[in-house]
């Protein structure tokens, strides 16, 4: 077939075309061989009584097939060495689609079964004296609101003085043990955090039930900070040293050099990077669990007592019942997820954004 | 500091104190995160030491002993996240040469956005979909594994009918860290020196036989220690085995059954807003030791990671 078309545009066969498969080839294969396995799988299922036709079976034998038949098809009419190529291409590809279907199934659950309770009661009511139906999540909503922002004023000066430090002092072991540290703060489970930050309070105050929305905000800055160090570090780097240099020709010191020339010129990734920073941390659920706790009720005051939040409503509603109605639980559970699934992708978004519109100027 | 004061012919500037001051903010922000990582060590010590004389019969099992306790359930992490890895890796080497190699230019970027996102997803959204999509979808095949491989250890025994397993939960484990281990296998494999490949090319090798030849080798410790990274991560995951898991205090290596191993992480998790007395230094403890265990795989890797950059003549 190859030659045919091939014959067609020069009229002398192309000895580099020649035993070749057409570009269109993997693509008929593919559709071949979903089609044959969904016949067969549809016929083998009908023969069963089955009700419904398994399009998961079908479409991962048809994938299989396709992956036999892609190979023999190239072995016979190009050898072993393409066959092995196109082979392994079509399981690369496959991988990919792979990791897609979480994310497609996932974003499809949420909104489905969260749009059922995504409306006005859910963003104005607290879960106070409330049983059966209805109620809300506004005092999660402050509460994540409260935390993240308490987590966010910690972590950010911490973590972009620390980036600076590393940039444009740090020389010798200490800056070299930081480096080493951060890189074990990147690690550390979140859980832990949570734990770490119960210690404490749990030591200084000496409540050993102690539990409040700072603590919360203490134990997310253990995650946050981290990221900030490390994605700042990065952006301060690639501040051209030409531009150091000529502030401190004009005279101007070294902090005043930082502070006017060196941030202002990687403002932008500085704050993409705390942008994704935030992203990651508003979702953490584990230590808001252990050392924030649960609530039903609204708490303004986040240096005392149990404070909701976003992710720990979600799995609290979903996975506790007592007399409360089931239903209506995972329903607020569902739309809980979805808010927060809408925050994580607004925030970035906006990282994405900030990233392309202001992109740092390197002077290239 | 005074030898180089007194050297002839340099000029020390002057001290300012504004730049004074911000040295010791910056210097101060970073023996800051010194002190919080002592201060993570030392409390969770402080804590957690009475719980390693303590006697656990009050807690959710039996054993008298914080070892027999903490046994299974470090059993259950490293199983579990061993599980994860197992399907993750194929598939993250697999997508990141995708992006990197096959994709098309034009679009390879946008397809890396799409992987970051399953990264941005909040784990207690992995354990509401765990719970709600996958563990019903994956019984039938659960019944499949069990009549026809049945013989094997891995499927034996009765199958769960929630679907709540370990595997279930490696599954949704997998699907958190391939985001992780793509990324950083990508730009591994982006970062392959372009004239071994077109060497490659040129020698007449197919697209697979180059990236055997010149990205793989290349990417090795690149591509362990973003496996390492990803079983860090998946070692510490809380929320998705908190939920999605029907926990028992046993060791096997069964799959399908409804006795898992619990992991350190879930366990703290579901036992600690109860938790009172003994129990909170028990579960502090647990949590230490999840912190060696994390610890000392992320050391490995970032080892790796220094070892070949001391090395690696390619930059």
């Amino acid at each position: 077939m190859a030659v045919a078309t091939a014959s067609k545009r020069t009229a002398v066969p192309n000895r580099l075309t020649h035993g070749r498969l057409p570009k269109w080839a993997p693509w008929v294969i593919l559709a071949g061989s979903w089609i044959v396995m969904g016949t067969i799988v549809a016929i083998v299922g009908a023969a069963d009584g089955a009700a419904d036709f398994n399009i998961g079976l079908a479409v991962f034998l048809g994938q299989i097939l396709f992956l036999v038949a892609v190979w023999v098809i190239a072995y016979l009419v190009e050898g072993g060495r393409q066959a092995k190529d196109r082979f392994v291409t079509g399981l690369v590809g496959t991988a990919f689609v792979i990791a897609l279907i979480p994310l497609i199934s996932l974003a499809y659950t949420v909104i489905v079964n969260g749009a059922a309770r995504f409306d006005l009661t859910f963003f104005t009511w607290t879960m106070r004296n409330v049983i059966g139906e209805g109620g809300g999540a506004l005092h999660a909503l402050v509460g994540t609101l409260q935390i993240t922002l308490l987590a966010t004023l910690i972590s950010v000066p911490v973590g972009l003085l620390t980036a600076v430090y590393l940039v444009e002092y740090g020389r010798g072991w200490f800056a070299r043990s930081i480096t080493f540290l951060v890189d074990v703060m990147t690690g550390i489970p979140s859980i832990v955090a949570g734990l770490f930050a119960f210690a404490l309070f749990a030591l200084i105050t000496g409540e050993a039930g102690f539990r409040s929305g700072f603590g919360g905000a203490v134990a997310l800055s253990l995650l946050m900070i981290p990221v900030v160090v490390r994605s700042s570090e990065e952006m301060l780097r690639i501040v051209p040293n030409e531009l150091r240099e000529a502030s401190y020709a004009l005279g101007v010191p070294k902090y005043r050099t930082i502070l006017r020339i060196v941030i202002p010129t990687s403002i932008a990734g500085i704050a993409t990077g705390v942008t994704i920073a935030i992203a990651r941390i508003i979702g953490e659920t584990a230590p808001l669990l252990i050392i924030a706790g649960t609530s039903k009720s609204m708490n303004w005051n986040p240096f005392d007592g149990r404070m909701m939040t976003l992710p720990v409503f979600a799995y609290d509603s979903y996975t506790t019942y007592g007399v409360a109605d089931k239903v209506a639980q995972q329903d607020r559970a569902w739309a809980a997820a979805l808010l927060l699934i809408l925050i994580v992708m607004v925030l970035n978004l906006l990282a994405r954004l900030i990233a392309k519109f202001f992109a740092p100027k390197t002077g290239r | 500091m005074t030898a180089t004061a007194t050297e002839p012919g340099k000029i020390r500037a002057k001290a300012r104190p504004g730049d004074t001051t911000f040295f010791g903010l910056a210097i101060g922000a970073g023996s800051l995160i010194l002190v919080a990582l002592a201060a993570v060590a030392v409390f969770l010590l402080a804590e957690a030491l009475p719980a390693f004389t303590a006697d656990t019969t009050g807690m959710n099992s039996s054993p008298a002993n914080f070892w027999a306790y903490v046994g299974p359930l470090a059993f259950g992490t490293v199983w579990s996240s061993f599980l994860a890895l197992l399907f993750a890796v194929p598939l993250s080497l697999g997508i990141a040469l995708f992006i990197s190699h096959y994709a098309p230019r034009r679009i390879a970027q946008g397809l890396g956005y799409v992987i970051d996102l399953l990264a941005a997803v909040p784990s207690v959204i992995f354990g509401l979909w765990g719970i709600k999509v996958l563990a019903p979808a994956i019984v039938p095949l659960f019944g499949w594994l069990n009549e026809h491989l049945g013989w094997l250890p891995f499927f034996a025994g009765q199958v769960d009918s929630t679907g709540h397993t370990i595997l279930t939960v490696a599954i949704v484990l997998a699907v958190m860290i391939i985001p992780i281990i793509t990324s950083l296998c990508r730009e591994i494999f982006l970062q392959t020196p372009k004239l071994h490949e077109e060497a490659a090319l040129a020698l007449g090798a197919t697209r697979w036989e180059m990236i055997k030849m010149a990205v793989l080798p290349f990417g090795r410790p690149g591509i362990v220690s973003a496996t390492m990274l990803g079983l860090g991560r998946a070692l510490g995951e809380t929320m998705v085995v908190a939920m999605l898991l029907s926990p028992a205090v046993v060791i096997n290596f069964v799959l399908t059954s409804g006795q898992n191993p619990s992991t350190i992480a879930g366990n703290i998790a579901l036992q600690f807003p109860e938790a009172h007395g003994d129990a909170v230094n028990i579960l502090i403890a647990t949590g230490l030791i999840l912190f060696v265990i994390t610890l000392v795989v992320n050391s490995f890797a970032r080892w790796i990671v220094a070892r070949r950059a001391a090395f690696s003549g390619a930059n």
